[in-house]
C-alpha cells in the first residue's frame, strides 16, 4: 500500500479522498493556494503545503509545484480528484517519470479517451453503438455531405473538449459553416486544440452513465447507472441512481457494454462510460470519463461500495473487491449539488462568507462538503458548497427524504441553490420520473407561465 | 492576579508540554479555562466564541507559521516556490548571504531546489539582512518567509 498520498485538488473532493486514505491508514499531504489557507482539506490532512497564489494556473494546475511537493514530502502516490489535472495525460506521464503513482489510468489511456473523435473511432472498431457522426472535419464540403446524410439537427464538438464546453448545435446547412468556425475558435481558446467533429444531435435524450471499476488483473465490473439528465447548459444539477427510465434488462445491456468498452482499452481504475438513451431505449456511446466523478456518491449509496477506496486499492495493485455476481444494487439515491449561486440571477456565482451552517442529518442522508460555519468561499474556484445525497428503499421515499433534508439545511451568509432544489424536488414531472435533458428548459417555461 | 500574562503563558506551556487539550483552574479570585487543539485533532478550526472568564489559548499550528512580531517594519523575502532551501550554491561553499549583508533588488540570495533543478532566488527588496528564517536543507512552501531585510 502507498506510504503517503498527495491530493492534488481542493474543496469537497480533497476532503473525500483524505477521508478514504485515513480509513485505509495512509498519511496524506494536502496542497493549497494562498486563497485556501483556511480550507478544511488543509486541516484534515497529515501535512499541508502552500504551493502558490490563488490563481489555479499558478497553484492547482502548476505541475512542477505539485511534483516538487510530492518529492519533498515523500508522497509515493498522487490522487488528482476531479477537474484540474485529473484528465491531463501529461501529468500522469510526469508522475510516472518521477516514480510517483498517479491514482488513475495511464497517460496513454487518458489520451486515447480524452480525444473524443479518436475515442469514437476506437469504440466503432469494437462495435460499440455510437451516435452517427464524423471524424475530424477538415473540409466544409465533406462536412455538408456527412450532415446531409445524418440529417439535421447536428452538433459540432471539440475533440479535446468535455464537460459540456466547445459544442454548437446546427439546425440546417446554412448555419453549418459559421458554427464550425465558431466552434473551432472556442476549442482553440479553451482546449488549445481547434479540431472538431460532428455528431447527429439527439434532441432530448436521457443522459445515462455507467460506473465501472477495473483492476490490473483484467477484472472489470459495473455498479449500475446514473441518470444525469437534469442539466443546465450541459452542467449537471441533480443526479439519481438507478435511472427511473432504465429497466433491469437495459441496465444489464448498458453495464455489459460499459465493461466491454473498459476491457477493449485495457482500462485500470475507476471510470464512467456516458451514453445517451433515446425514447426507444436505444443507447449510444457518448464519451468516457477516465476519473472519479462528482456524482460517484449516489452509486456508493446503492451499491454499498466505497468507490474512492476501491480506486486507491486498485492503484496500489489490489484487485476489485467484489465480483460482478456479488454486486447488489439496493434502493434509490438522489444528489443535489448545493452551490453558492443565485438561482434568481441566472445562477450567478455568489461567493462570500458562510456565517451560519447547519447540515441535515438522519437516516439515509449524506452530506459531502468542505464547508463550515465561518468559512469564506474563495472567488477563484468553483462555487460548490456541498453535495447532498439522500438514499431510501424506493425513489419516491428518496425524493421525500431529499425534500425533508433540503428544508432542514441552513446556509446563511451566501445565496445558495437550496431553494431551487426545493422547487425541483416537488415538481410533478420530476416526481413522475419521466424527463430527459430537456427537463430544465421545460421546467423553467412551466414555472414562468405560472408566475 | 490570576490573569497576568506570564502566568497564562506558564499555563499554556504546561498544556503544550504535556499534550493536553484542556486545563481549568478555579480559586477564590476567579476561574480560568485554557483549551488547545492537540496535534491529531480532527475538527477544523472554528471561530472562538469568548465566554465570560474563559480564555482560549490557541496553540500555534503544527506547521509553524512564522510570526513577524519582532520584525515589524522589515521587508520580507518570500519563497516563490515549493522546494528545498539552500543557503549556498554547493555544500562546501559559504552561504551566499548572511545576517548583516546588504543586498540589492535582483541579487541572488539563496537557492531553492525543486525537482532536481537548482533555482537561484533573487531578492525583490533592497536593504540589510536582519534575519535568515530557514535552516539550510529544509523544505519551504510558497510564500514562506525566507529572510527579513531592513
Amino acid at each position: 500500500m502507498f506510504k503517503k498520498v498527495l491530493i492534488a485538488n481542493r474543496g469537497e473532493v480533497a476532503v473525500r479522498v483524505i477521508r478514504a486514505c485515513r480509513e485505509i491508514g495512509i498519511p496524506t499531504v494536502a496542497i493549497y493556494s494562498e486563497a485556501d489557507a483556511d480550507s478544511l482539506h488543509v486541516s484534515l490532512a497529515t501535512e499541508a503545503y502552500c504551493i502558490g497564489p490563488a490563481e489555479s494556473a499558478k497553484s492547482y494546475l502548476k505541475i512542477p509545484a505539485i511534483i516538487s511537493t510530492a518529492l519533498i514530502s515523500g508522497a509515493d502516490a498522487i490522487h488528482p480528484g476531479y477537474g484540474f489535472l485529473s484528465e491531463r495525460a501529461d501529468f500522469a506521464d510526469i508522475c510516472n517519470a518521477h516514480g510517483i503513482k498517479f491514482i488513475g489510468p495511464s497517460g496513454d489511456i487518458i489520451r486515447k479517451m480524452g480525444d473524443k473523435a479518436q475515442a469514437r473511432a476506437t469504440m466503432d472498431s469494437y462495435d460499440i453503438p455510437l451516435i452517427p457522426g464524423s471524424g475530424i472535419i477538415d473540409d466544409i464540403n465533406k462536412a455538408k455531405k456527412i450532415c446531409k446524410k445524418m440529417k439535421y439537427p447536428v452538433i459540432v464538438k471539440a475533440t479535446a473538449g468535455g464537460g459540456g464546453k466547445g459544442m454548437r448545435i446546427v439546425n440546417n446547412e446554412d448555419e453549418l459553416e459559421e458554427n464550425i468556425f465558431l466552434c473551432k475558435t472556442e476549442a482553440q481558446k479553451f482546449f488549445g486544440n481547434s479540431a472538431v467533429y460532428i455528431e447527429k444531435y439527439l434532441k432530448n435524450p436521457r443522459h445515462i452513465e455507467v460506473q465501472i471499476l477495473a483492476d490490473k488483473f483484467g477484472n472489470v465490473i459495473y455498479l449500475g447507472e446514473r441518470d444525469c439528465s437534469i442539466q443546465r447548459r450541459h452542467q449537471k444539477l441533480l443526479e439519481e441512481a438507478p435511472s427511473p427510465a432504465v429497466s433491469e434488462k437495459v441496465r444489464e445491456k448498458l453495464g455489459r457494454t460499459a465493461v466491454k468498452v473498459a476491457k477493449a482499452i485495457k482500462y485500470e481504475g475507476v471510470g464512467t462510460v456516458e451514453f445517451l438513451l433515446d425514447e426507444n431505449n436505444n443507447f449510444y456511446f457518448m464519451e468516457m470519463n477516465t476519473r472519479l466523478q462528482v456524482e460517484h456518491g449516489i452509486t456508493e449509496m446503492i451499491s454499498n461500495i466505497d468507490i474512492v477506496r476501491e480506486q486507491i486499492n486498485i492503484a496500489a495493485g489490489k484487485s476489485v473487491s467484489v465480483a460482478q455476481r456479488d454486486v447488489e444494487l439496493k434502493g434509490h439515491a438522489i444528489e443535489c449539488r448545493i452551490n453558492a449561486e443565485d438561482p434568481e440571477k441566472d445562477f450567478m456565482p455568489a461567493p462570500g462568507q458562510i456565517n451560519g451552517y447547519v447540515a441535515p442529518g438522519g437516516y439515509g442522508v449524506r452530506v459531502d462538503s468542505h464547508v463550515y460555519s465561518g468559512y469564506a468561499i474563495p472567488t477563484y474556484y468553483d462555487s460548490m458548497i456541498s453535495k447532498l445525497i439522500c438514499w431510501a428503499p424506493t425513489r419516491e421515499q428518496a425524493r421525500r427524504r431529499m425534500y425533508r433534508a433540503l428544508k432542514e439545511y441552513v446556509i446563511t451568509g451566501v445565496k445558495t441553490t437550496l431553494p431551487f432544489y426545493q422547487d425541483i424536488i416537488e415538481d410533478p414531472v420530476f416526481t413522475k420520473g419521466k424527463f430527459d435533458t430537456g427537463f430544465l428548459e421545460d421546467y423553467q417555461r412551466r414555472k414562468y407561465q405560472k408566475d | 492576579m490570576i490573569f497576568e500574562t506570564d502566568y497564562v503563558k506558564k499555563l499554556a506551556k504546561i498544556l503544550s508540554d504535556n499534550d493536553l487539550t484542556e486545563l481549568s483552574l478555579e480559586n477564590n479570585d476567579g476561574a480560568i479555562v485554557l483549551k488547545r487543539e492537540a496535534q491529531n485533532n480532527m475538527p477544523p478550526r472554528t471561530s472562538v466564541q469568548p465566554v465570560v472568564q474563559q480564555v482560549a489559548v490557541a496553540e500555534p499550528e503544527v506547521r509553524e507559521k512564522k510570526t513577524s512580531e519582532d520584525m515589524t517594519g522589515c521587508k520580507k523575502i518570500t519563497s516563490p516556490m515549493v522546494g528545498i532551501f539552500y543557503a549556498s550554491h554547493s555544500p562546501d561553499e559559504a552561504p551566499i548571504v548572511s545576517v548583516g549583508d546588504t543586498v540589492s533588488k535582483g541579487q541572488v540570495v539563496c537557492i531553492i531546489e525543486a525537482m532536481k533543478l537548482m533555482n537561484k532566488i533573487e531578492s525583490d527588496v533592497s536593504g540589510k539582512i536582519v534575519k535568515v528564517c530557514v535552516e539550510n536543507g529544509t523544505a519551504v512552501e510558497y510564500g514562506q518567509v525566507l529572510m527579513y531585510v531592513e
